[in-house]
């Protein structure tokens, strides 16, 4: 189908501290004790997608990506691994490897996200529509624990800060303005609004990080715009602010390529018959604008930026924060859990003591073992983890080869691989780095644990 | 299936000739009665347009039919898939059923001999009654353009008796016959065979399912299509119908409860797993048009869309068209045929020949397979058809000595020859001819929009003719108004109103000009729905009506009416007005009520002929009646081109 896919693995995140570090890198950060990446991969292997561009940050990063990938996808998906520099962006990123991009159109795919919406609608909305970018937009995802929290409501009016305002046309196809934050004042353009005529403000609604732009168009702005950091904060708002007034270079029409070679009255010809095909078409309002006011085409530029609107039943969350990372937990093992890849199931099952109940929605890994009379409930426990007795671990997550002591109580917490809890630890609402110890007795609230890096 | 319904079309396709078209069925008959004998040609013919009150059965058939339909399978209960087992709905249509059931069998008899044994009389018959010259090349022609299948096993050999098979195709494809040419025989043995396979498939398949013909909407659409041309008729479609029903009826009594025709399992899965699309649910839609195919919604839309990168077979640029046609981005009979075009063209440019197969056949096979993708979308216009026979023609005529790029750039170079002459050079002339029938202080009248009657009113404001512009419109297209505004941008002093205030403005308009989708070749005008009222008024008014319309959308099929072809519109599209919210009396039914509602969005009309005073085309100005002469005479040129 001419697409590239680009995949955006990320490296170190920032807002993943306590959970990623060096060994772990975001791409490879368990969800559901599957690496976050391989939900992206999963779907786009579903999608018949098969050639892959991973982009990694840090060279160390990329090997420790580049290894689990060549394990996991050894002879299904062909995938070539880039590592770029830490720090240049999402924009950069694409920038750095912008001459391997040679299809006609590129998809890009954040490695964080986790979503069931099919590559492929997104696609084939770009197409339908020649677009220069499409982006996929999809609605926020309720965040929190189920029971909401002592602090679900004040996060709730926090977060509602971090996301998009999005301006719609009335057919809800064209994007027509983007803003990441909300500022004291939006700044739209009037030429976009006079041409629409109407635009719908939403701030329901959510960039999920997967674009569909045309090469020539990105290359384009990459190269001529090279301050431009980031696809979501810098390029996809500059595309969309200039998709009436786009520079003459985006919109290298194909005309006139196609019939160079024959005389001039076949392009009168092409003339008549792209005549025909406009005036058949549904004209959006770049075309409508784009039209002199006598009726003929004229040298205005434009360029369309779609947005492909997932429904709402379907679902998309990228893993950028602790609580994503523990609401994914919890979906996917939850509401979402069609989106467990079959190589996800649960290992052979577990040892568990005498009188341990684990609750539904858990997901135990493979060479866990449990000691009496412990209460697991909603959490996912990792492989090789060894937890005593009388311990209960509720809306949490344990990644791999961890020791849990006899008589912890664990709520609402990630911890990480190789952690040990000594006896009688109580954790709630918090993060344990990998390789922490936690000393016997004590007990923690909301607060983030991690060795001292050096 | 498809070898079946071939068969099956065939002889009727014979009788509906250009002179008497209302003769159809009464010619099977006495030829099913003595299907070897050398019958004279003049008994028969004279016979048949004298006896014209007989020609009735047809659409009583379809009545019948109907009726039956109706009774034995209650509306509501479609979509369940359990039976029906009440006594009372089944008992009237088997009534029915037996009340005329004898001709019908008669038909369905009639045929299956034909094609088991052919009949030599039928053959004379028509040659020497209405078919004088022959092409020799007709029959290759068909055999080509038909099915890959049919291409394949043209080497089968065994001249011996379906000669006036393949006759028959050849006068129902207006190619009159006389060299008996070996391809023709080996052609019509194979169609022989195919019908004898098909009508032993059939009886298993009809008493294990009944199925109905709307249920195997995939798979009849494109042989209506792909072969109308030369095959069907729309007597034959309608008969067809008929006979399909017929048969099934049949069965029907021996199966006490009667099936649905949609939700059978085995067929619908058939024919879902032959298709992309999901078959939208059959819901309420009026009886007399159950067999259209059902329009895809916007719901197949996001389904497709998932799909886009699994259907890696399908070349990107003829999804697209498709995505365009489906989501009614592309609308109008030139447009979707010059995008399908140059999604062919890009298709082929991006082609290469597999090993171990040869580039004639298997892109042939693989435009086949575009083309039924495409009709999935939408069903295909006329122009489209013929497109596409064209360029199978072409395929089919590629000198096996050329390499694969040259025959790829001699393919794109025949398309974009088509394009140009066919379409851009066609619609030149048009308007030179057009444009002398507008004079100074004319009133237009025009409906909807079609691009070709744009042009000509733009052309003739561009030689400085001072005329006015009516532009009537319809829900729920409101197509004029596109067109409107670029007239009234151009500077035309346009006037626009609904059809339903047509008689209103009749009366000081001059001309009438109108768009087709397609002209048959009894003259019948297939256009937009809502183009019959606009003529017959205009007829009644006596104002001329001049049809504008390209060469290459005249089709030697004959229809007399909109119903047995047509194309259902989403029914939602009329019970919503855009932009009014105050108007939605039908949004809040509750589902018991709306199976009360059916919801009826046809998309075209055919008008008779004689509401037609003359037809612009590339060939000149020329009444309705010499359609087929064109048709005849062009065609040769138009498959050489």
């Amino acid at each position: 189908m001419d697409f590239q896919v680009v995949v955006l693995a990320g490296g170190n995140s920032k807002n993943l501290t306590p959970l990623v570090s060096k060994e772990l890198p975001k791409p490879l950060l368990p969800v559901a004790n599957c690496p976050v990446l391989n939900y992206v991969l999963h779907q786009l292997e579903q999608s018949n997608l098969k050639d892959l561009i991973v982009v990694v940050e840090g060279e160390d990063a990329a090997l420790l990506v580049g290894a689990w990938i060549s394990g996991t996808f050894i002879d299904r998906l062909h995938v070539e691994i880039a590592a770029v520099p830490e720090d240049i962006g999402t924009a950069g990123a694409l920038r750095a490897i912008s001459h391997h991009l040679t299809a006609k159109d590129i998809l890009v795919v954040s490695g964080d996200l986790v979503s069931d919406v099919p590559p492929g609608a997104l696609a084939a909305t770009h197409r339908r529509h020649d677009a220069a970018v499409t982006t996929m937009l999809c609605s926020i995802p309720v965040s929190g624990p189920l029971e909401s929290g002592s602090s679900g409501g004040k996060d709730k009016a926090k977060k509602l800060g971090r996301y998009n305002i999005i301006g719609l046309d009335p057919s809800k196809q064209f994007l027509l303005h983007i803003a990441t934050e909300i500022e004291k004042d939006a700044r739209i353009s009037k030429r976009i609004l006079h041409a629409v005529g109407q635009m719908e403000m939403r701030s329901d609604l959510m960039d999920a990080h997967m674009y569909a732009f045309k090469r020539s168009v990105l290359q384009e702005v990459l190269d001529v715009k090279d301050t431009f950091q980031s696809l979501k904060e810098d390029v996809l708002p500059y595309l969309v602010r200039s998709q009436l007034k786009s520079e003459a270079l985006l919109n290298r029409t194909p005309q006139g390529e196609e019939n160079s070679t024959e005389k001039v009255s076949s392009q009168n010809n092409q003339a008549f018959i792209s005549r025909i095909l406009a005036n058949a078409s549904t004209p959006s309002f770049h075309g409508i604008y784009s039209e002199n006011p006598d009726g003929s085409s004229s040298t205005r530029k434009t360029h369309k930026c779609c947005v492909y609107i997932a429904s709402s039943s379907s679902y998309c969350v990228r893993l950028n924060s602790i609580q994503a990372f523990m609401d994914i937990n919890r979906d996917v093992t939850g509401d979402a859990d069609h989106l467990l890849s079959p190589n996800n199931i649960i290992g052979p099952s577990p040892k568990l003591g005498t009188k341990t109940t684990v609750g539904p929605n858990c997901r135990l890994g493979e060479g866990s073992e449990m000691g009496d009379k412990c209460q697991v409930k909603r959490s996912i426990i990792g492989r090789h983890c060894r937890i005593g007795s009388h311990v209960k671990v509720v809306n949490s997550v344990v990644m791999n080869h961890v020791t849990i002591g006899d008589g912890c109580i664990i709520q609402g917490s990630v911890i990480c691989s190789n952690v040990q809890l000594q006896e009688r630890v109580e954790l709630k609402d918090c993060q344990v780095g990998a390789g922490f110890v936690v000393t016997a007795g004590s007990e923690y609230k909301a607060e983030s644990l991690a060795k001292k890096e050096k | 299936m498809d070898a079946r319904r071939m068969s099956r079309a065939v002889p009727r396709v014979r009788q509906v000739g250009f002179f008497t078209p209302n003769t159809p069925v009464q010619q099977p008959r006495p030829q099913s009665a003595a299907p070897s004998s050398e019958s004279p040609p003049l008994s028969d013919s004279p016979a048949s347009n004298s006896l014209s009150p007989v020609m009735i059965p047809p659409p009583r058939h379809l009545s019948d039919n109907l009726g039956g339909r109706t009774a034995a399978v209650p509306v509501p209960g479609r979509e369940n898939s359990g039976e029906l087992p009440t006594v009372g709905s089944y008992n009237p249509s088997e009534s029915v059923l037996w009340l005329d059931s004898p001709p019908r069998s008669r038909i369905g008899d009639e045929e299956l001999s034909e094609g088991a044994e052919s009949s030599l009389g039928w053959y004379r018959r028509s040659n020497s009654a209405k078919f004088a010259s022959s092409l020799p090349s007709g029959g290759f022609n068909l055999s080509t353009v038909k099915h890959p299948e049919s291409v394949a096993a043209v080497e089968a050999k065994n001249p011996l008796p379906g000669k006036s098979e393949a006759q028959k195709e050849q006068a129902s494809s207006s190619k009159p016959l006389k060299a008996k040419t070996t391809k023709a025989e080996r052609r019509a043995l194979q169609e022989s065979q195919r019908a004898a396979k098909a009508a032993s498939k059939a009886e298993a398949n009809k008493s294990g399912t009944a199925g109905g013909a709307p249920s195997s909407k995939p798979m009849k659409q494109p042989p209506l299509k792909k072969d109308g041309p030369p095959v069907a008729s729309s007597i034959a479609a309608s008969e067809r119908i008929g006979v399909d029903r017929s048969v099934e009826k049949e069965r029907k009594k021996d199966l006490p409860p009667p099936r649905k025709q949609f939700d059978d399992e085995s067929r619908g899965g058939r024919a879902k797993r032959r298709s992309v699309l999901n078959q939208p649910e059959a819901r309420n839609r009026v009886e007399l048009f159950r067999h259209l195919p059902p329009h895809k919604n916007g719901t197949q839309l996001p389904y497709l869309q998932s799909k886009f990168f699994e259907l890696h077979e399908k070349h990107p640029a003829v999804y697209k068209v498709g995505l365009q046609y489906l989501a009614g981005d592309l609308s109008g009979g030139n447009a979707r045929c010059i995008a399908m075009l140059q999604a062919f063209q890009e298709a082929i440019r991006d082609y290469s020949t597999p090993p171990e197969k040869t580039l004639t056949r298997d892109l042939t096979s693989k435009i086949g397979g575009f083309v039924s993708f495409l009709i999935e979308c939408r069903p295909l216009s006329m122009s489209m058809g013929n497109a596409i026979r064209f360029l199978k023609s072409r395929i089919a005529r590629l000198p096996l000595t050329l390499s694969e790029s040259e025959a790829k750039t001699t393919l794109c170079s025949d398309i974009d020859r088509f394009i140009n002459e066919k379409i851009v050079l066609a619609d030149k002339v048009i308007l030179r001819h057009a444009a002398t029938k507008i004079r100074d202080g004319d009133v237009l009248l025009t409906y909807g929009s079609s691009c070709v009657v744009e042009m000509i009113l733009l052309y003739a404001h561009e030689l400085g003719k001072q005329f006015r512009v009516v532009v009537v419109d319809s829900h729920p297209m409101l197509e004029g108004q596109k067109l409107l505004r670029r007239l009234v941008v151009k500077g035309l002093s346009c006037i626009y109103t609904q059809l339903n205030a047509i008689s209103y403005v009749m009366h000081e308009v001059t001309r009438v000009f109108l768009g087709a989708s397609s002209i048959f070749s009894n003259g019948t005008v297939y256009s937009m729905v809502g183009t019959a009222s606009v003529a017959m008024v205009a007829h009644a008014f006596r104002v001329p009506v001049l049809v504008c319309c390209e060469a290459y959308k005249f089709h030697e099929r004959v229809q007399l009416d909109s119903i047995c072809f047509n194309e259902l519109g989403d029914p939602d599209a009329i019970s919503k007005v855009p932009g009014r919210v105050d108007v939605n009396f039908l949004d809040n039914l509750t589902d018991k009520q709306k199976e009360n509602l059916e919801l009826l969005n046809l998309k075209y009309d055919a008008t008779p002929s004689d509401y037609i005073s003359v037809i612009v085309t590339d060939y000149g100005m020329i009444p309705p009646t010499s359609v087929p002469v064109i048709v005849r005479e062009y065609r040769k040129e138009y498959l050489l081109i």
